[in-house]
């Protein structure tokens, strides 16, 4: 017996053997995914055991604390708390036990338990003198009255905003609705969290940074950049059909509603874009050519991730365009997908004199004294061959500026004008399909001569008015609001 | 007994003894750093837990220096270290868990020393169990079915495998897996001659004639009974498995070993096919994450603990091992993981391994066949057990349940684990009596 007794004593060490490799697996090799996975609530609980850094909106004595910690008393020792939850839900995100991070708690955590590359001789000393550690605050570019305007001017509505500060990059706002209360995913009631999660799924999706909608109109100033940068000026005249129909295809692009742009004279490329021409631009699509438009799109921050302080989503626009295919997509429709983010982006970078900065939601990390930790200022974001974050150049940034104060004195975002301030801006009301509500926006900045805010707003599905909506009564409204709100 | 041979014994019995001391000191060790990690204080009752463990263990040693002279000197200490180190685990979870199971364990301790004991004052060879096969099997295969009665069978987290008086409990298939063993030695050290002999040809092969398969078919419907009725995977997988390594064993017959697998497959896959909880255990296997929230959370929350452990580990009591349902029984090698790291697994897997290479010694050098097969039996039943559960656990294997020998809590497996102990050392006792290889 003693020959199979030896084989069976191989096999038991080869089922050791493989026991031991996998452990080594998981112990060595998958140690840190493990680790680190977002459902291993280990690493959450070890940082529930101390404190954690706040967020904070606003400046002096207007400055509040939207997302801290308190103590509880409890098994975990740290509660996370947000004042003003639902309004400020899509930038700070939650941090549950039973879901994890998300938002700046995900983005930012590394600052919020303290682990700043710059706090590393204060956490050795922390570890070294078993002191408690702590975490450094979020000082935030946000907004409250921007960011409660875009609130109020939403209402009911479906929808999202987004402001930013065009010399900065900072974010002034950025609100979704319908939005959601992360104190209740936050707690450490279990089946509140739960519950609460899975009656959330509209509710958490962000509608302001991660999800895109077809642009419309508002394209036109992209269009419209690729344009002026290709040697056409604002005054060269354009013929007024009713409809154009690009090459290799039989299907034409009306005008929207179907009629004439100028009563079928010539007009101008600044009358088309106060007008919101869709022959002219489709025109202007082919005339270009898809490789400049796909270009200055990308220039602007389409088909690209690049790093920032939130996640986000990219928006797209495909590089392959036929003419027809270009010729739909300088009016914004097809396949070009933006967010509001980056909406508000290139309304920004035209009105910054054709820099795009990156933007960002974090202005500066503090310590618990209120010590400085880190800055962060303005940085240009250099994209598909841009020089020094040049999206477009000062002269063309300078004609869209003029061409977007038209629009709004005498076009078609007349709504969005505010009394005594020079405010500049686009509509579009993207068609989504046969019986779909279209899909209508505004962006824009204000005041002219030294733009302190730009403007996105975007209302999926017509928002209260349905089939007859359009971006210069639906959303230029809103826009008008928020950017009262700043200049105030 | 020569002058040598007496020394030879006497030099094993003070590796027991000193093995044994070193045994309690590294738990002892364990339960200062829970106490420490959990209360920053060295725990009050360090001394008198100390005391109960060395008392335990010096009961134990003195009676295998009496009773099983020449005996292999690691079984006992790395049975006892296993023991203690589960204990403190257990106690450990307890703080975790604010639950008072410590103090049970440690009685099912007590209980399963004096068990061990018993074994070897009574068991003074174990050629009686060859005697009384047919009792010991009708016995073990009675307490296999026992769960399925009414009254004080109990179904616990799915399996029927509990009985249950008042407030005890206990898990008849733990023992009856030894009485098992038992009877299949017996059964096969008689039958081996019989069938070993090929007469029947198929193809190319000699195979054995198909009245000799009569057995396996008995076994596999036995174990297929165990897996249907009781919704016992992994029981009925080790009596399977046992019976059929052994019969090789016996027999030297791969063919028998083949039919087993192809039995085996057949019947798993027909389970798998069948049994919506079996199917729903190979598709948590294959992906626990896509069924994060519900099936695959356990062996999710285990990789976790694992992968948090990393090399090092998180520090004993300085973990969350709670996170893990089940942790205390089937899952509890990976709290060892969590807070002991790749270092603390890997002693756990050395010294199971080595029980194991000490039990197959021992039938290796066995005396008579029946000894022999009782040995490699009993060490097969304990190393597929290790290999199952810690497979389910790493996910290596689909889940079963059943417990890590020794450091799971639960009283019946830990009594059925020192008995299994006791017959290894009856069995060593009674071999080769030349110096330790």
């Amino acid at each position: 017996m003693t020959r199979p007794l030896r084989r069976v004593a191989l096999v038991l060490f080869v089922l050791f053997g493989a026991l031991f490799v996998n452990v080594n697996y998981l112990q060595v090799i998958r140690a840190d995914d493990l680790a680190n996975d977002n459902r291993n609530t280990r690493t959450l609980i070890k940082e529930y055991a101390r404190q954690r850094g706040s967020m904070l909106v606003g400046r002096g004595n207007r400055q509040s604390e939207i997302a801290r910690s308190v103590e509880t008393g409890g098994r975990y020792k740290y509660e996370r708390r947000y004042p003003d939850g639902p309004l400020y839900a899509h930038i700070t995100g939650f941090y549950s036990i039973v879901y994890g991070r998300a938002g700046l708690e995900e983005s930012g955590n590394r600052f919020l338990v303290g682990d700043a590359p710059e706090q590393f001789a204060r956490t050795l000393g922390d570890f070294l003198s078993g002191r408690e550690p702590h975490g450094d605050d979020l000082v935030l570019t946000v907004n409250p009255s921007a960011q409660e305007a875009a609130r109020d001017g939403l209402g009911d509505r479906t929808g999202a905003v987004v402001a930013i500060e065009p010399s900065t990059g900072a974010v002034l706002a950025a609100y979704a609705n319908p939005t959601y209360d992360p104190n209740r995913l936050s707690t450490f009631d279990r089946d509140e969290a739960t519950t609460y999660w899975d009656r959330t799924d509209d509710e958490r999706r962000n509608r302001a940074l991660r999800e895109t909608y077809p642009p419309g109109s508002t394209f036109k100033l992209v269009t419209a950049a690729a344009a002026l940068s290709d040697g056409i000026s604002a005054d060269t005249t354009f013929p007024d059909p009713q409809s154009y129909t690009p090459p290799q295809t039989t299907r034409s692009i009306p005008n929207f509603g179907g009629g004439l742009c100028n009563g079928g004279s010539r007009l101008t490329l600044q009358r088309a874009l106060e007008v919101s021409c869709n022959t002219v631009f489709a025109r202007l699509g082919n005339e270009v050519g898809p490789e400049k438009l796909v270009a200055q799109a990308e220039r602007f921050g389409l088909n690209a991730r690049w790093d920032t302080q939130l996640p986000l989503v990219p928006s797209a626009i495909p590089s392959d365009l036929d003419p027809p295919a270009a010729a739909q997509s300088a009016i914004g429709q097809r396949d070009v997908r933006v967010t509001p983010l980056q909406m508000a982006m290139i309304t920004a970078a035209i009105a910054n004199d054709g820099v795009l900065l990156r933007p960002r939601v974090i202005d500066r990390i503090q310590d618990f004294d209120g010590r400085m930790v880190r800055e962060y200022g303005p940085e240009p974001l250099t994209l598909a061959g841009a020089e020094s974050g040049a999206a477009v150049s000062r002269a063309v940034a300078g004609d869209l500026q003029r061409m977007m104060v038209g629009v709004v004195e005498a076009g078609s975002g007349r709504s969005a004008a505010i009394p005594g301030v020079e405010v500049g801006g686009k509509t579009g009301t993207a068609q989504v399909g046969e019986g779909g509500n279209p899909t209508v926006w505004f962006t824009g900045f204000a005041p002219a001569d030294n733009p302190q805010v730009a403007v996105a707003v975007v209302v999926p599905d017509g928002g209260d008015v349905g089939a007859e909506a359009t971006g210069g009564a639906v959303a230029a409204p809103i826009a008008r609001e928020v950017m009262e709100a700043v200049l105030e | 007994m020569s002058a040598a041979v007496a020394v030879d014994a006497r030099r094993r019995s003070n590796t027991e003894l000193g093995l044994l001391v070193l045994a309690v000191l590294v738990v002892l060790c364990a339960y200062t750093l829970v106490g420490l990690a959990q209360t920053e204080a060295i725990p009050a009752g360090v001394a008198s837990y100390g005391g109960t463990l060395a008392v335990l263990a010096l009961a134990a040693h003195l009676v295998s220096r009496r009773l099983v002279r020449g005996a292999d000197p690691l079984i006992l200490p790395l049975g006892f270290l296993l023991n203690g180190l589960g204990l403190v685990m257990v106690q450990r979870l307890d703080f975790a868990q604010d639950a008072s199971r410590a103090p049970a364990q440690t009685v099912w301790s007590l209980v399963a020393v004096a068990v061990f004991i018993a074994t070897l004052v009574v068991l003074r060879d174990h050629t009686v169990l060859d005697r009384y096969r047919y009792l010991i099997g009708i016995a073990a295969l009675a307490f296999l079915l026992m769960p399925l009665l009414p009254l004080v069978g109990r179904e616990v987290n799915g399996a029927r495998i509990w009985l249950r008086f008042a407030t005890l409990s206990f898990q008849p298939g733990e023992v009856a897996k030894l009485g098992l063993v038992a009877f299949f030695a017996s059964y096969l050290a008689e039958k081996r001659a019989l069938m070993t002999v090929a007469t029947n040809r198929l193809g190319p092969f000699h195979v054995p004639p198909a009245r000799a398969f009569g057995p396996i078919l008995v076994v596999w419907g036995v174990s297929l009974s165990v897996l249907i009725f009781e919704k016992d995977l992994g029981l009925s997988l080790l009596v399977f498995g046992i019976f059929v390594l052994m019969l090789y064993i016996a027999t030297g017959r791969p063919a028998y070993a083949l039919a087993g697998v192809v039995l085996f497959a057949a019947g798993a896959f027909a389970a798998w096919q069948v049994f919506s909880h079996v199917a729903a255990r190979v598709g948590t296997w294959l992906d626990p994450w896509a069924k994060y929230e519900s099936d695959g959370f356990q062996v999710a929350q285990s990789l976790f603990a694992m992968g948090t452990g990393g090399i090092w580990g998180v520090g004993l009591g300085r973990g969350r091992p709670d996170l893990i349902p089940e942790v205390g029984t089937d899952f509890i090698f990976a709290a060892f993981g969590e807070e002991l790291g790749l270092i603390g697994s890997t002693a756990l897997l050395l010294c199971y391994f080595l029980l194991i290479g000490r039990g197959l010694h021992i039938a290796a050098r066995a005396r008579d066949d029946f000894g022999q097969l009782l040995a490699a039996g009993l060490t097969v039943l304990f190393g597929l057990q290790v290999f199952v559960i810690l497979g389910g656990v790493t996910r290596l294997l689909p889940l079963t349940g059943l417990t890590l020998p020794f450091i799971s809590y639960g009283g019946s497996s830990l009594v059925a684990n020192y008995a299994l102990l006791a017959i290894l050392l009856r069995v060593s006792a009674a071999g080769g009596e030349g110096p330790a290889t």
